[in-house]
């Protein structure tokens, strides 16, 4: 074997591993995707090619979701939450991140690896107090006890990754400001945040996506169909007893899950910098 | 930079009281202060409704309060713990808790480092790919199981009509004579789905930390090995791995920390049967505590996940820890 044909075995390899992996991370969105626009009888016949349309596909089904289910409120439910919990995320998140990298010192440099484990304490072990308190302060079964209780991850998880964006501010450039006689509050609104504008960017984009994925607290919190997410809405309410409707389910979250997708891929780089900064670099290299 | 360093000298950070000796500085100026003032509302956020609740669930494991009746907090001791641990259920959910975080431990090691050599490599339509990829991140965890609910339907599944079609199931086949594999209808196949599951959610998280890890070794380190004549598995076994080993084992437990404590595949796929042949912790602690109305002993059950987490958090919290010291 010569060194051509060595190369290009290796990268036709390369490929095959590629689309793989590719594979196996699309299938089942693949399957959604498919599945929403097929007919009832091309559907539920065993002997059909499952990916192919056997019958010309429809928009009935994605239509009687949004005319005939209330996957709309669900959808609005979670757009109010996301929203509001972005908000409260970044009051509580930005300045704490900026404190932590710059004013608290040696402590707050590595408080970094402390704060990933809060966001780890996971929600299993809160649920049950948690209900407790939502249903003592009587916001169980609205919105609001979403909204007060989702920061709880939406917050640890920003502040740590705000963390390494402050610190990748150069620190001459805040220094030369305060020199220049500016205040520390003003260096941090007119130095600090646009600098970090990328890190808050992926910041709003994780919170609110934080806020829409959560299951068990939705769940249990909230039994009105009225303040449904969609995240606990689609598997409780959209699936009727044993009847399943899955080309409108699959519609249902499909419509969610690819947006939010091309958005994380997008900000695919900025993540593993975001890594980057956070850990340090590997002893051997 | 004109002035240099006039706050408490580059490298130390700005700990010490501002060196500006001018008599009047503002409270605003001042480090300390304004740390403080600006972290306050997030530590306070984070002790009452993170902190707080982690203590009020071990007074409820010792009480026996209800969903009927919350506030009725009459000490029990220890009670809950051990009526729990005497029910059938238990053993079922500790050993799927265990053997479904160790098995998608194992998996999505293999597939992270395989993913990670991909990702390091230029070539075109690599922006397609990482949106690919991360695909299963993105999407909202239920809204995924119910996804890969109807990819593994007991009747309709795709991945058994291609095996019907390149003849490994059906009647007088391998894996028949059924037409289905009913892959969420028995135990082992069930175990397995929902670790593949697990690890299809959990390959994006853990690919992009180590990836943070892989492309930080310079190239030239990778150019000396190929003059040194080094093939790709002698490269990958004797540079990349052992650069990469503390923050690949990091990574793999932060995520497996998740799987472990988060109920919503199992809850939404299997439902813990048939039977409690996949039952999981999270998921009979929800049952119990909120939909069978023992919130004491849902807490008690729920708090069964507490050690181990502890151990892989300190274990994390070191590893990472040395590589910074």
């Amino acid at each position: 074997m010569n060194v051509r044909t060595m190369q290009i075995s290796r990268t036709v390899g390369f490929y095959v591993a590629l689309v793989l992996f590719c594979l196996f991370a699309v299938f089942p969105a693949l399957w959604m995707v498919i599945t929403a626009f097929k007919q009832n009888s091309d559907l539920y016949d065993p002997m059909n090619n499952p990916f192919l349309f056997n019958l010309p596909p429809t928009l009935t089904h994605i239509e009687s979701l949004f005319t005939q289910t209330n996957y709309p409120i669900f959808l609005w439910n979670s757009f109010i939450i996301g929203v509001i919990v972005v908000a409260i995320t970044l009051v509580l998140a930005v300045p704490a991140a900026y404190s932590l990298a710059r004013l608290m010192g040696h402590w707050g440099e590595h408080s970094s690896i402390a704060i990933f484990l809060v966001y780890l304490i996971p929600p299993t072990l809160l649920f049950i107090p948690l209900y407790e308190i939502v249903t003592v302060l009587g916001a169980a079964n609205t919105v609001w006890s979403l909204i007060l209780v989702y920061p709880t991850i939406t917050v640890p998880f920003c502040t740590w990754l705000l963390l390494s964006f402050f610190r990748s501010v150069p620190r001459e450039v805040e220094e030369a400001a305060l020199t220049d006689g500016w205040s520390r509050v003003g260096v941090f609104f007119r130095v600090a945040l646009p600098l970090a504008l990328p890190g808050i960017t992926t910041c709003i984009v994780f919170a609110f996506a934080l806020s829409l994925s959560d299951y068990i607290y939705a769940a249990v919190f909230v039994s009105r169909t009225a303040s449904r997410t969609v995240s606990a809405g689609v598997p409780t309410e959209l699936i009727r007893g044993d009847i399943y409707y899955w080309q409108a389910l699959m519609a249902a979250t499909a419509i969610v899950g690819i947006p939010l997708a091309v958005v994380y891929g997008l900000l695919f780089n900025w993540l593993v910098k975001g890594f980057q900064v956070e850990l340090p670099r590997s002893p051997r290299a | 930079m004109r002035n240099e360093t006039v706050l408490g000298g580059g490298a130390a950070g700005g700990y010490e009281e501002p060196s500006q000796c001018s008599e009047h500085v503002a409270i605003a100026d001042r480090d300390g202060v304004v740390g403080t003032i600006m972290l306050a509302p997030a530590v306070i956020y984070v002790i009452a409704l993170v902190a707080v609740p982690f203590f009020l669930a071990i007074a409820l494991s010792l009480s026996d309060a209800t969903v009927g009746n919350p506030s009725a907090h009459q000490f029990v001791g220890f009670d809950n713990f051990t009526s729990v641990i005497y029910e059938a259920a238990f053993t079922f959910a500790l050993r799927n808790s265990i053997i479904i975080t160790a098995a998608t431990l194992v998996l999505l090691t293999v597939l992270t480092i395989l993913q990670v050599e991909l990702l390091a490599c230029d070539f075109p339509g690599k922006r397609t790919a990482q949106i690919l990829l991360i695909l299963p991140w993105a999407m909202p965890v239920a809204l995924a199981a119910i996804g890969w609910l109807w990819l593994l339907d007991s009747e309709f599944s795709p991945i058994d009509w291609l095996l019907r079609a390149v003849g490994l199931l059906g009647p007088g086949t391998v894996l028949g004579p059924a037409n289905n594999l009913y892959y969420l209808g028995r135990e082992w196949l069930g175990i397995g789905a929902v670790v593949v599951i697990n690890v299809w959610r959990t390959l994006p998280l853990s690919t992009i930390i180590v990836l943070a890890g892989r492309t930080a070794i310079p190239n030239e380190v990778y150019e000396q090995a190929e003059l040194d004549g080094a093939g790709y598995f002698r490269t990958l076994f004797q540079i990349t791995l052992p650069a990469l080993a503390i923050l690949l084992i990091v990574a793999i437990l932060f995520t497996v920390l998740v799987i472990f404590g988060d109920m919503t595949v199992v809850a939404l796929t299997t439902r813990g049967g048939p039977g409690y042949a996949t039952e999981i912790l999270p998921y009979w602690a929800y049952l119990k505590g909120i939909q069978g109305g023992a919130l004491s002993q849902g807490a008690a059950i729920a708090l069964f996940l507490f050690p181990v987490l502890l151990a892989a958090s300190v274990l994390a919290l070191r590893m990472a820890y040395r590589r910074e010291g």
